[in-house]
Order: structure tokens, then sequence, then C-alpha cells
């Protein structure tokens, strides 16, 4: 098992598109649910399927979130509200920014890393360079 | 409102009706510094709690204020979502099994709403947000029921102060939500959440 991942995205196309990417970079070792859209596919957010997602990829190696803008967090403390307290304790909510966050988690999961190790490395993605020396100047 | 069940659906009733017919109101102020969905997200969510409230109508204050709250974190889709949602949840809680409400009840579910908002957004007075409006609204009810007011009186005293909080909104910079992307854009501006919150709050007038 491996510490599974939650997107939550204000857009389903993207929360499933985040999935997509991360996935690639997983060779199959990790769970990943989207939640993006409101419940009729509208731009915002739903509790409902913030919590489906925990379900979909909850194991006792833990999830980490990620959301793509703050009200999406807003979403996702409530739906870790709701959870068992035996859930909650393998649950973390990430400051990453979703994209690179979720890339460099999967891959961090997929090697069968803790959740705090998890984490640290989706944090570690705030900081990331990815435009190189090819800036124009 | 009059202060008992009966009462608190009037007043969702009327919280309805407003919202609809200050969406263009409200999605207008949100596209000037925010997403553009504000009265939209709002009349959808009212929308699906005037089609839940039947199932609900029977129980007490309590129930009815959690049916709103889980509700509207379920529909309105914004931000917005879970910061109403918590508020009706957390004052729901608060009124748990309530039949009838007194002045001091109304003080106890808005002051548990303002909690809520406030532990799920962190925000403060000045940020620009719905605490803007809902704060006053709070201060307002309390010194109007320490004078002994009557619960019009009272209701009225907190609606001035949630409209006159709203307004004093648009001189502020936004620290809080969509509307802090823009920095001194937001500027100049009547923060919509504060607005849809003064149009709850003066709808509880209906009936009282």
């Amino acid at each position: 098992m491996a510490v599974g991942l939650v997107i939550v995205s204000h857009s389903e196309r993207l929360a499933e598109g985040i999935v997509e990417l991360a996935a690639q970079m997983a060779s199959g070792q990790v769970k990943l649910a989207a939640a993006g859209g409101t419940d009729d596919g509208s731009l915002g957010t739903s509790l409902a399927k913030v919590l489906s997602a925990i379900d979909q990829v909850y194991s006792s190696d833990g999830v980490l979130i990620l959301v793509d803008l703050g009200s999406a967090g807003l979403v996702a403390e409530m739906a870790l509200e709701q959870l068992s307290d035996e859930r909650r304790e393998h649950m973390l909510l990430s400051e990453a920014p979703v994209v690179e966050g979720a890339v460099v988690a999967a891959v961090e999961a997929s090697i069968g890393s803790s959740l705090a190790q998890v984490a640290e490395t989706a944090r570690t993605a705030m900081d990331m360079n990815k435009i190189g020396s090819g800036q124009p100047s | 409102m009059a202060a008992d069940r009966a009462g608190v659906l009037a007043w969702l009733r009327r919280s309805a009706e407003v919202i609809r017919d200050q969406r263009e109101l409200l999605t207008d102020l949100d596209r000037q510094i925010g997403d553009g969905d504000h009265g939209t997200n709002m009349d959808r969510g009212f929308t699906a709690v005037m089609n839940k409230l039947p199932e609900v109508a029977d129980t007490d204050v309590g129930t009815i204020l959690k049916t709103v709250g889980m509700t509207l974190v379920s529909t309105v889709g914004g931000a917005s979502g879970p910061l109403y949602g918590t508020a009706f949840l957390r004052a729901g809680t608060a009124l748990s099994g309530k039949q009838e409400l007194t002045a001091q009840d109304t003080l106890i579910g808005m002051q548990a709403a303002l909690d809520g908002v406030v532990a799920r957004g962190h925000a403060e007075r000045g940020e620009k947000t719905m605490v803007d409006a809902i704060a006053p609204a709070l201060d307002a009810l309390r010194a109007s029921i320490e004078r002994n007011d009557t619960l019009h009186e009272t209701l009225r005293a907190a609606a001035q102060a949630a409209e006159d909080g709203a307004t004093a909104t648009i001189p502020m910079l936004a620290k809080k939500g969509r509307a802090s992307y823009l920095g001194e854009r937001s500027i100049n501006h009547q923060d919509p959440g504060a607005t849809s919150s003064a149009l709850l709050i003066r709808a509880m007038l209906t009936g009282a």
C-alpha cells in the first residue's frame, strides 16, 4: 500500500487532468482521486466529491490532499472534520501548488514513503524553479 | 421574525426571495473583485434550501439551521459554501432542540455563526469580508438586548449595523478570498459576501 492522493479543484477537468499527469509519474503504485467542480460539474467545489475521493484512496498509510485555491482548502477542511477520528489522523492537507505538488507527491508516494515524507516533498514544490536559464530576457 | 420555528422558516423563505431579487447585484459586485458568481451561487444554494425545508419544517430550529448549512455547503460552490455552511451549522448546533427563541437565543445563534465563519475562514474585521457585516450586527444585537429593546427594535438595529458594515467595506483592501488576488484594485468596491450577509440579516425582520 502507499499514501493516497486527493486532488481538489474548482474545475472537474483540471482535477482529472492533474490525476492523469500525476498517475503517469507513479508507476501504478499510488491511488489518486479527483474531486473537482460542483456536484453538477460547474466550476466550484463539492464536499461530497471530496469525501468520496478520500474514501476511494484511503488506507492506513494515509492520504495527502492537494487543493487549487484557498476556498478548495475550506471544503477540504470541512471534509476532514466529517471523518472518524481514526481516519483523520492519517490525513494531511497540503499547502503546495496543486499541479507541481501532486506530481512530486505521486513520485514520493510511489516509492512507499510515509505520509509525512510525501507531505514534506509536496511542500518543496512551493520553491521549485521550473523555468531554467532559457528565460527570455 | 417572530421568535419561534415558524418565524425562522419565514426568515429563510424571505432570505431566498431577497437573494433571488438581488442576484444580479451580488454577481456584479463579485465580477468586479472576484470570479463573478456570488449571486448565482447564493441563489442556487437558497433554492436548494427551499426544496429541502419541507423535510425538516416540523423538527426544531437547530435541525432546520443545520439542514440549511449542509445544503449550502453542497450547493453554493465558492468559498461562500463552506463559510455560510459552517455559519448555519454552528448556529444550528447552538440552538439544538429549540422551538421558540428569545432575543438572547438570537444572540447565541449569531455569535455561533460568526465564530464558525472566523474559525473556517480566519478573517478578522477590516479584511473586506462577510465578517465586516456580521460582527457589527452582533455588536448592535448585544447592545440592543442590554437596553431591553423589543425584538423588532433589536433586529432592526442589527440589520442597520450589517448594512453599514457592508458599505464600510468599500474603501477596504481585501485580505481574504479571491478579491485578495486583486490587491489595490479591490479598493472602492463593496464586498459581495458582506452584502449578502447584510441582506440575510435584514431579512430576519420578516414577520417581526
